[in-house]
């Protein structure tokens, strides 16, 4: 094909579609498919002092947060599999929930507002979640007294591992939650983020 | 096994899907070709069967969207049709009916018939391979290839009409 031949010229005329477009085409999508009812989950990701945080929330509330190590693209393959694929990096969605986590780093929130929705839990786990919710900003409990207050006081092991999968850490603040001992135990964002977030909350 | 999330199609598919919509229509139309792509796409993507290969399905909507297009914007602005336009437009020039020079690349691509638009922007514009195409279209592998080698022929005759009859055979 020589410079004038006209499907030389199409391909040309069509070949770069630059980032403002494609941005701009973005965007047109997310604001189409919230108002038709098919973003199922909204994503963004926000920068925190323990690293960036993926939110994902559906139409009903927040469903997700998620640390750096647990590796976004794979926690939006699940999200993928058990909620929906219909799937948008979106942030308005979660602008509200965005604004409370950075007042929450800089300690000027003690409580989150944000609605959420715990479609990713089930059973017993759920119950552990509810009742971690009580957990007051700045103390903490142990694994054996969540248990407790859940009603099956034996269940530790359980609540622990309620804990554990927790699929809304700081929201739902399984970070509260230490050993007997005193020593911070494990978190889904590592023991040092852990340990960030109580002595922040006890500075407050 | 479950598709991937759609943003990722929106990222990998996009830019391709939106150089097909600018091989169809007037860049004004093409950001509403790919805009109704994409909303009918995640509408139907849930139930997608994670082995399809998602550009050739999204390229089939584009070109489906594109054609609505075309109709409704010719039945508003010209109902009798756009080959009739070009064909009035070239007569009153003086000119022969079958090669305008007056018309444009968008009018050219809009006179190819709907299976050698499909072909030509497929292949040409989305790479999706011949086998593929002739089986979005329903039609054979070596059918696809002959479409869309009838759709270049056609676009360099329509488009151009000194250009090289050789060429036109290659």
């Amino acid at each position: 094909m020589n410079a004038t031949d006209p499907v030389s010229i199409l391909f040309a005329t069509i070949a770069d579609i630059d980032d403002a477009t494609m941005t701009s085409l973005h965007a047109r999508l997310e604001v189409n498919a919230d108002s038709d009812g098919l973003l199922d989950v909204a994503y963004r990701t926000v920068d925190s002092p323990i690293g960036t945080l993926l939110l994902a929330a559906t139409p009903e509330g927040l469903v997700r947060v998620a640390f750096e190590s647990e590796g976004h693209d794979v926690v939006l393959e699940h999200l993928a599999a058990d909620v929906s694929p219909r799937i948008l990096r979106s942030p308005k969605r979660l602008d509200g929930t965005a604004r409370e986590l950075e007042e929450y780093f800089d300690g000027r929130r003690r409580e989150f507002e944000v609605t959420i929705d715990l479609r990713l839990v089930h059973g017993f786990r759920h119950e552990v979640l509810d009742h971690l919710r009580s957990i007051r900003y700045g103390t903490t409990a142990s694994y054996a007294t969540l248990a407790a207050v859940a009603g099956r006081p034996a269940a530790v092991r359980a609540a622990a591992s309620a804990c554990s999968h927790n699929p809304i850490p700081l929201i739902v603040p399984c970070h509260r939650i230490i050993r007997s001992d005193g020593s911070v135990g494990q978190y889904l964002g590592g023991a040092a983020a852990k340990r960030a977030l109580l002595d922040l909350e006890a500075a407050a | 096994m479950t598709v991937p999330p759609f943003e990722l199609v929106v990222n990998h598919h996009g830019p391709t899907v939106m150089r097909v919509c600018r091989a169809l229509l007037r860049p004004a139309d093409a950001e509403d070709a790919w805009a109704e792509t994409f909303i009918a796409a995640m509408r139907a993507y849930p139930t997608l069967r994670p082995d399809s290969n998602v550009r050739g399905w999204l390229v089939t909507i584009a070109h489906r969207k594109a054609l609505d297009q075309i109709r409704s914007s010719s039945r508003s602005a010209n109902p009798s049709g756009e080959i009739e336009r070009l064909a009035d437009r070239a007569a009153a020039a003086g000119e022969d009916p079958m090669s305008p020079p007056d018309t444009d690349l968008w009018d050219a691509v809009q006179s190819l018939t709907p299976h050698q638009q499909a072909a030509v922007v497929h292949h040409h514009v989305a790479g999706v391979p011949f086998a593929e195409i002739g089986r979005l279209l329903g039609i054979s592998a070596a059918a696809a290839r002959r479409s869309s080698a009838d759709g270049v022929a056609n676009l360099r005759r329509r488009y151009s009409p000194n250009a090289d009859p050789q060429e036109v055979t290659t």
